[in-house]
């Protein structure tokens, strides 16, 4: 039912798809758990499929602002260190992460 | 002085006839006594406290006067406060260091509130009874058997339980409103937009509100007021004049017509709730208010898209807790490994449905199915507010369905825990302000139970909000002149 490139066929939510997309590692008892109780939600929420919106446009947020900017210049913010003591690893100036890129051969 | 409501507290402090310091030697006391029961704080800010306390006591010596000199303030932890631990109840925040403090919260500070420590809610905000905390257990101070509500549960049990005159609390789906209703005090959700953001962790940002939870409506009104206006660091802040509200309360609601809301009958929730918001809607007439019926026709559709947009919304903004720049990591293989291991461990049960719920709204193939229909949906909600503001200025409603109900009785199933937000969501999806106020007890046993009349006003009329709100609790005093039973013997 579920592979890396595509969506579950024919509706519903297969829990071990999605959580791959979210970056969230399930075991199997959470899988299983979540799966009973999405399909829960998923039944209440498809309440939505009764109502007629054809015309309606769709409500991103509420307030009437657009392109909200400022003027380009100079602020202080956190500095360096700052913000990086937060990090649970860091070298140098940096975050650092586990290798992302493979070696060439 | 603890029992004295946040106006009175700043009267004696900027009269000096009490500085800050005493104020909050009295108030760590009363924490030290009902905190093992009551478990409203993750951390305590005593030291943060002292300093803040005596710099008031500074500045009102210099002839200084600050609006809420010297009043103990809890902070909802998903807030930041610079130098203190901040975790949004997760343990994948559970030892970060907030590096700045929320706007908000520095405007608080300014005005000369005292923080005495970081108040603990559902994980991220998500829940409606504030057992999605991964670090701590709150209880409610009139029943110690039941749940505070949430996500703001650690804010509303510290100023119930006299833990704090005020309290910062953030409301996505209810957040503030039903937790007030649960522990009998006073919450208030502004216009989205009215208070800034900057400093929040995010949950659902067209949704996210921040807002003050007290236990009067005038030290709600003043916390507010503190708290309101533009903010250029958040840009959804509305940069539109704030108008004050503590100075425009009101004795009566003459002149003001009240919609009771078709849609929200109360006769399904049993006869003894069914008769306490009756006799709450016939003490508003009896205040001079005009009473109406207004209709919400989509509101039964407000649960269904709200549960689409907010787990969307957050499932985007959660992306960025992955064990690179803040908080916890589990080392994996390589960097997708290490994001969903870290996640995997980070997270709560509750947060990984929304995120797995929002990430399925917003995949290929179902976005317009699930969260674009949801957004129209929501269009059509704001909608029936416009109309039904057109019959009447303010509207009133239930804050929740039930009182405080116990710890774990919403069982497994999520929905049933959702249903708790249907009187709540409405509102923060229309972006309108509203309020809970106590409206009387219902009995349970051998446990007297507060409940929460909602009261409802257009964009932008929190003056409106305060006032009527204040009309009804003065001549009410349900929980005015009342500590939760808790209490007794402790204090």
């Amino acid at each position: 039912m579920s592979s890396d490139s595509s969506p579950a066929a024919g509706g519903g939510i297969d829990v071990t798809y999605v959580a791959r997309l979210a970056r969230l590692e399930l075991s199997p008892e959470e899988a299983a758990l979540y799966q009973r109780q999405l399909d829960n939600v998923l039944e209440h929420v498809a309440l939505l499929q009764n109502l007629d919106v054809s015309g309606v446009a769709p409500t991103a947020q509420v307030v009437p602002l657009t392109n909200v900017l400022r003027e380009d210049e100079y602020r202080p913010s956190l500095d360096r260190s700052q913000a990086l003591a937060g990090a649970p690893s860091r070298e140098g100036a940096y975050f650092a992460v586990p290798q992302i890129m493979e070696e060439q051969a | 002085m603890i029992e004295r409501s946040a106006t009175e507290i700043a009267a004696a402090v900027n009269g000096r006839q009490a500085s800050a310091v005493e104020v909050l030697d009295a108030q760590l006391a009363q924490v030290e006594r009902v905190e093992p029961s009551i478990g409203a704080f993750l951390s305590a800010t005593a030291d943060l406290a002292r300093r803040q306390a005596l710099l008031v006591d500074e500045a009102v010596a210099a002839g200084r006067r600050l609006p809420l000199a010297g009043v103990p303030l809890a902070v909802k932890d998903n807030m930041c406060l610079s130098g203190t631990v901040t975790t949004a109840g997760s343990r994948i925040l559970e030892h970060w260091v907030a590096p700045y403090t929320a706007t908000a919260v520095q405007r608080l500070l300014d005005a000369g509130c005292v923080p005495v420590g970081k108040a603990n809610l559902d994980e991220f905000a998500m829940g409606s009874s504030c057992e999605n905390s991964a670090l701590g257990v709150t209880r409610n101070p009139w029943d110690l058997r039941r749940v505070p509500g949430g996500s703001s549960g650690g804010s509303v049990a510290a100023v119930a339980a006299r833990e704090a005159a005020l309290a910062t609390a953030s409301d996505t789906g209810g957040s503030i409103r039903e937790p007030a209703a649960f522990c009998g005090v006073v919450g208030m959700k502004p216009t989205y937009g009215r208070v800034s953001r900057y400093g929040l962790i995010a949950f659902a940002s067209s949704l996210d509100q921040i807002g003050p939870i007290a236990r009067t409506v005038e030290d709600a009104a003043a916390m507010y007021d503190v708290m309101a206006g533009h903010d250029p660091m958040d840009a959804t802040s509305l940069p539109r004049p704030v108008e004050p509200t503590a100075t425009a309360l009101r004795g009566d609601l003459r002149g003001v017509r009240v919609g009771l809301v078709r849609e929200f009958d109360t006769k399904g929730l049993g006869q003894e709730i069914d008769a306490l918001y009756r006799r709450a809607y016939e003490k508003l007439a009896a205040l001079g208010a005009e009473v109406v019926e207004v209709a919400l026709p989509h509101a039964e559709y407000g649960l269904a898209t709200y549960y689409l947009i907010a787990p969307a919304e957050a499932s985007s903004n959660l992306a960025r807790f992955d064990g690179v720049r803040y908080g916890l990591r589990v080392e994996g293989a390589n960097v997708q490994e290490m994001y969903a291991k870290t996640r995997a461990a980070g997270f709560g049960p509750e947060v990984k449905r929304r995120i797995l719920i929002g990430t399925y709204a917003l995949s290929s193939g179902y976005y317009d199915a699930y969260y674009v229909r949801a957004q129209k949906a929501r269009t059509l909600m704001a909608a029936d507010f416009e109309q039904a503001f057109a019959q009447c200025d303010l509207i009133a409603c239930p804050a929740a369905s039930s009182a405080a109900f116990e710890f774990g009785a919403k069982g497994d199933d999520p929905v049933a825990m959702y249903l708790m937000d249907f009187y709540t969501i409405p509102m923060s999806l229309a972006g309108v302000p509203a309020l809970s106020v106590p409206c009387g007890f219902v009995r349970d046993g051998e446990s007297e139970l507060p409940m929460g009349l909602q009261l409802v006003a257009p964009l932008y009329q929190e003056a409106r909000l305060f006032a009527a709100a204040h009309a009804y609790e003065q001549a009410t005093r349900f929980t005015l002149d009342r500590a939760p039973a808790s209490l007794e013997g402790v204090r």
